[in-house]
Order: C-alpha cells, then sequence, then structure tokens
C-alpha cells in the first residue's frame, strides 16, 4: 500500500479584486495550518498585519507600509520588496522578503526572524526588542538604534550611527561599518556568537562564513546618568 | 516670614530668588541638570481666571437634586466599530506601571471602574492587575513600544497613539534606576537598574501621512472594533488637532503645561508648552473648522482638580477631560500624614515632586515593595471614586446654575475671564465687558 499525501488547498487571494481590509479579516479568522497566495498587493500599506494563525502565505509583487506588522505566527513570504516598517513589532514567526525593505525594518521586534535578501534603509531594527533580522545587503543609516535585544545580522555594509545608544542587541557585520554611534563598540567574537552567528546564517538560508563578520555591542557606558557623559548625547 | 525680612530691611530679588538660587547652587555642585515628577509649578493662567454666568433674568437654571443633568460621553464612534461610553467625563490620564506602583496602578483602575469611567495604561505596557480592575481600559502605544504586543492591543477597550505630553511636548520618557526592578525591566527588555530613556519619536512613522497609515494598521490588527486616540502635547494645538482629525483620529488628547510627569527635566516641565487654558480654544477651533466637533471627542488635560475646572473645559469645547495628578493626590500624594518621611527626604507634604526617585511614602510612586504595600489598592480606589463623583457633582452642579440639562451644553457662552490674558486665551470675554482681547 502506497501513502499519499493530500493535496493542500491553497487560498489565492487577488488584491487587484479584493481589498486589504477582506484579506487581513479573513486571515484574521483562518485555521492554523492553511496556506494563502496573494497576488496583486500593488505596493498597499498593512498587508497581512496581526497575523495570529500559524499559516504559510506568500505575496507576489511588492508591499507597502507595515507589510506583516506584529506578526504573532507563521511563515510570511514577500517575493518582491516591502516598504516602511516591515514586520513592526513582530513577535514570532517568520517573515521573508526576497527583494529591499524602506526604513524601520522589524521596528521593535519582540520576536521571530526577520529576512531581507537584498538591503534595507535607515533605522533597520531600531528599538529592536529579541527579534533576529538578517540582511543579505546592505542597511542604511541610525540601524539598531537604541536597539534592546536580539540579533541583528548583515551581510553587507551598514551605514552611519550603527547602533547608537544600544542596549543588549547583538549586532553582526560582514562588510562596512559607516560608523559607529554612541555607546556601540565592536566587541570579541567569541565561539558562542560564532555559533548563534551560524544558526542564524543557516536559518536564512545563506552561505556566508560566520568568520567574516564582526561583532558590535554596547559598552555599557551610557546605562546611568552622569555628568561626564554630556559630550555622548 | 516675608515681613519680618522686609521688616529687618532685607530685600528678595524677584529674578534671583531663593528657589533659583538653589537651582545654581544644585547645578554647580552636582553638574547635572534637575530632574523631578509633577507638572509645572510656576504660576500660569489657568481655569481660576474664568468664572461663568449663572442664570438669571435671560436664562432660567435648573433645580439642583430635581433635574437631571447628564454626564456622559462617547468616545470613538467616528470610524470605531466599538466605540466605548462613560458615565462621567472625566478619564484618568496615562501613567505607566513603573512609573506608579502596581498597587497605585490597580487602585485607579478600581476607582475608575467603580465611577463608570476608564483608566489608561503607560510607558510600560498593560498589567494584568490593571486590565483586570479597569472595565474600560485605554492602552496607550508609545514611541518607545514597551511591552507592546498584539495580544493587548486587542484586549484594550481603546488605543492612545502618544506623540507627546504637556509636561515635555517634544521629549522623551525616562525612569530613573532605582524604579527598574526586575519586574518592570522584564516588561521593558531591558537590563535591572539601569537608567531608562524611552525615544520622542516613534521608530516607523514620521509626519501625519506616516499617521494616517499606522492608524489604519492599528485599525487593521483590532478588526476597527477599537477607538484610536491621538495625544499631543499642548503646543500648537491648533495644527496638531487638525493634522490628528487628517490622520483618522477618533479621538484628540491635548496636554497642556500643567500636565504630570514621572521624571522630566525641571527646565523642560516649566519652559516648553502651553497652559491648557491656552489650548483648548485652537484645538476646538481646528475641529469646528473641519465639521467635526463632537464627531471628533477632545479629552483636554493638565491642571484639572475640581468640578469648576471639569466644567470650564467642557464649556470651552472639551468632550472629556483627563486627570492624573489630582488622581494620585487622591490616592494619597504628598498627604501630610508621612510629613516627617518627607522631611527625611528634603521636602514636605505638599511639595514632594521627586517621583524619580522611588522613595514615595505613599507607596505610589515607587517600586519598592515595602513602600508599594502601604497603598492598600481596595481602598485607594474607592478613594479615586469618591474623588471622580465629587467633581461630577460639582461640574454638575455649575451647569445647572447655567440651564444645562448636560454638561455638554455648556458653552462659552457661559464664562467670562477675570484677566485680560486669560480672556485673551480662552476666547471669553473679560468679565464685565465684551471684550474679548484679539478678536
Amino acid at each position: 500500500m502506497t501513502l499519499t499525501q493530500a493535496p493542500v488547498h491553497i487560498e489565492t487571494v487577488d488584491l487587484a479584486v479584493s481589498t486589504v481590509r477582506e484579506l487581513n479579516q479573513a486571515l484574521h479568522a483562518t485555521d492554523d495550518g492553511t496556506s494563502w497566495v496573494v497576488d496583486t498587493p500593488a505596493g498597499q500599506h498593512n498587508i497581512a498585519v496581526g497575523i495570529d494563525r500559524d499559516l504559510d502565505l506568500v505575496v507576489n509583487g511588492h508591499v507597502g507600509y507595515y507589510f506583516a506588522g506584529m506578526h504573532q505566527k507563521g511563515r510570511v513570504t514577500v517575493h518582491g520588496s516591502a516598504g516602511v516598517g516591515l514586520a513592526e513589532n513582530i513577535m514570532s514567526g517568520t517573515v521573508h522578503v526576497t527583494g529591499d525593505a524602506s526604513q524601520a525594518a522589524a521596528a521593535t521586534g519582540q520576536g521571530g526572524l526577520v529576512i531581507i535578501d537584498g538591503n534595507t534603509g535607515a533605522r533597520c531594527g531600531i528599538s529592536m526588542k529579541g527579534v533576529d533580522i538578517v540582511v543579505g545587503g546592505d542597511i542604511g543609516h541610525a540601524s539598531a538604534f537604541m536597539a534592546q535585544a536580539g540579533r541583528l545580522v548583515v551581510c553587507g555594509d551598514a551605514g552611519e550611527g550603527l547602533g547608537d545608544s544600544i542596549y543588549e542587541a547583538r549586532i553582526y557585520v560582514k562588510g562596512t561599518v559607516a560608523s559607529l554611534g554612541a555607546d556601540c563598540v565592536e566587541k570579541p567574537l567569541r565561539p558562542e556568537h560564532l555559533a548563534e552567528l551560524a544558526e542564524l546564517l543557516t536559518l536564512a538560508g545563506r552561505t556566508d562564513a560566520p568568520t567574516d563578520f564582526r561583532r558590535y555591542g554596547s559598552a555599557r557606558t551610557l546605562y546611568h546618568f552622569a555628568a561626564v557623559n554630556a559630550a555622548a548625547y | 516670614m516675608t515681613n519680618s525680612y522686609a521688616s529687618r530691611g532685607l530685600r528678595e530679588s524677584a529674578t534671583f530668588d531663593r528657589a533659583t538660587i538653589n537651582d545654581i547652587q544644585r547645578a554647580a555642585t552636582t553638574g547635572i541638570y534637575d530632574i523631578r515628577g509633577w507638572g509645572a509649578k510656576r504660576a500660569l493662567p489657568h481655569f481660576d481666571d474664568l468664572l461663568f454666568l449663572g442664570a438669571s433674568v435671560s436664562r432660567y437654571p435648573l433645580e439642583g437634586y430635581r433635574e437631571k443633568c447628564g454626564t456622559d460621553v462617547t468616545l470613538g464612534g467616528r470610524h470605531a466599530l466599538k466605540p466605548i461610553t462613560l458615565d462621567i467625563p472625566i478619564t484618568i490620564a496615562g501613567m505607566s506601571f513603573g512609573a506608579l506602583s502596581a498597587n497605585a496602578k490597580e487602585a485607579l483602575g478600581r476607582g475608575a471602574t467603580e465611577a463608570g469611567t476608564s483608566t489608561t495604561t503607560g510607558d510600560g505596557g498593560m498589567t494584568p492587575e490593571e486590565r483586570g480592575q479597569s472595565r474600560h481600559l485605554v492602552y496607550q502605544y508609545l514611541p518607545s513600544r514597551y511591552g507592546m504586543n498584539p495580544d493587548d492591543l486587542r484586549k484594550a477597550d481603546a488605543i492612545e497613539i502618544v506623540l507627546g505630553q504637556g509636561a515635555k511636548p517634544g521629549g522623551g520618557g525616562m525612569l530613573l534606576g532605582q524604579k527598574i526592578t526586575e519586574r518592570v525591566a522584564g516588561m521593558r527588555t531591558l537590563p535591572v537598574g539601569i537608567d531608562q530613556r524611552s525615544a520622542c519619536r516613534h521608530p516607523d512613522w514620521t509626519g501625519p501621512d506616516d499617521l494616517a497609515i499606522k492608524i489604519a494598521e492599528l485599525r487593521e490588527i483590532t478588526d476597527w472594533h477599537t477607538p484610536i486616540y491621538v495625544k499631543v502635547g499642548a503646543s500648537r494645538p491648533y495644527y496638531d488637532t487638525a493634522l490628528a482629525v487628517k490622520s483618522g483620529a477618533d479621538v484628540v488628547v491635548l496636554d497642556g503645561m500643567q500636565g504630570g510627569t514621572a521624571a522630566t527635566q525641571q527646565v523642560f516641565i516649566e519652559n516648553v508648552g502651553i497652559p491648557i487654558l491656552a489650548a483648548i480654544g485652537p484645538a476646538v477651533a481646528a475641529l469646528q473648522e473641519l465639521g467635526v466637533h463632537r464627531q471628533v471627542q477632545l479629552i483636554v488635560s493638565g491642571g484639572i482638580r475640581n468640578g469648576a475646572d471639569v466644567a470650564k473645559a467642557i464649556a470651552l469645547g472639551a468632550d472629556a477631560v483627563s486627570i492624573g495628578t489630582a488622581a494620585l493626590i487622591a490616592l494619597g500624594d504628598n498627604d501630610p500624614r508621612y510629613q516627617a518621611e518627607y522631611e527625611a527626604l528634603g521636602s514636605s507634604a505638599g511639595f514632594y515632586d521627586d517621583f524619580q526617585d522611588g522613595k514615595d511614602p505613599a507607596g505610589i510612586s515607587t517600586q519598592d515593595p515595602i513602600l508599594a504595600a502601604r497603598l492598600d489598592p481596595i481602598a485607594g480606589g474607592k478613594r479615586i471614586a469618591n474623588y471622580l463623583r465629587v467633581l461630577t457633582l460639582e461640574a454638575q452642579t455649575i451647569a445647572r446654575a447655567c440651564g444645562k440639562s448636560h454638561l455638554h451644553h455648556l458653552e462659552p457662552e457661559d464664562l467670562v475671564a477675570l484677566t485680560v490674558e486669560a480672556a485673551a486665551m480662552a476666547g471669553v470675554p473679560l468679565a464685565g465687558t465684551s471684550w474679548i482681547p484679539g478678536r
């Protein structure tokens, strides 16, 4: 007897026909384990925000602001580029963009994994609180500003002011860093860091060698107000 | 005291008074600016500078205790599928767990619920104690996004996007290390004991066009059920109100410079922003010009102390008010029974504003478990409810005297000003004249 897997039913939504509201309502109401394909996103904002179902979603095309905002569960892939605030405040799950992402990608993310194969704009990982971010290309200025927790992996170059006022997040950059922000310093790449970096690169489907990266984090000199630090603010 | 100095021929400088001299000496000693709680302490044009014109021949009053004077208010009906209706137009302003003890937050929730109104979270997320004891809970969406998560967002009865507060328009929050306990740090994803700095700008949007998209995102996440407020510190109320409306807000919250803070630089508190008296008129004008006055509700705060203040704010066009400092006083802040302890801290009952230090003898602005235990949340909730009832009764008393069967029937024509400044700021005539300066 041969066991054959039942065909997976895929819900297809064309945003040239349906509205973002209709799509989001359906994604909020669907069951765990469902699969979705969204066509013709046409850069619309707020697509697939607030997903709390363990689903698979593929979007064919570019998306606007706050795609997958506050994402909680499931795996989401965009075959295209994303606007401002990609996966902002993501809680868990995975959001993958094959193109570029604009400013504030994964801003304030509390958990989960955000993968951007291309480049991101400014403020990537701003105020990140536990999210892991892997960027295949470059990131813009003021990235990881006030980053509190989580890991930011950059396979290209980082812009100016990286990790300004950073707390306990860890940053790995393969390319150059234009400049470090206040209280952000280079730190040694110890075995435990190489291990977590290797794991993140594998999760992102990348083949970069962990030993090619440098690690950055907080010098922790601004954790308490002090007059001597006035020039740093 | 002052007279005794004068009788000895001693003259105090108005420019360099004793408080100023102390400020300079403190700065020279420490090398760092002064951080404190409370709001602006300087004398400002305020509601005390307005008076109501009670009914007489031209208008007739309503009978106290017999004829009804409504107090309810519905907030968020512009776009939200589930607007909230409060029994009284006096809400509890946003104050964080972290700045306040868990018992204080619970007491505020209990009191607000008993009085039929809402309370508000703060820069630190939603606690189960607060959610559990608050029938109507407003969830603040702040630049820091500490503890922000979609589950709590969906549990909220309203969402308040905070752009600023009256004590520090344009400034971010701070919570000093002595209050960053393990629980507070855990909720904010921060190391225990550090001096926490909150951002002053939201991380993922700038400007009103972005704000409109952000509001739409929050509506999408909550399936358009939840009212969305936009809170601003009073500085440019006409433009800020108009832009909040344009961005899609259901409610605008406007906080004057007397509004309290848990910890801010004194120079900021006393020198940035405008008094609430000067802010209501421009905000109302913006709503009226856009044709949404009373459709987009206006909540004002910053120095509301009694029912007269409530009535005056509403007469000027607000739909509701918020209280923060007054609520803390009602809970027991600056209570003379702690005089000895205030003295030991270098302060005195009636002056204590070191909320940043976490040593509050009243157990309110602290995370010290021994001090916090002094505040019984059930008894504290009763005190809040009592105070809210008094505010409501006082406002009703004035409204009836003006012939109004609902607080919202109060209007600027019921008011006159005692000073030229107040007349100009509030847009009501100087008492005994028909003169409104600037009109």
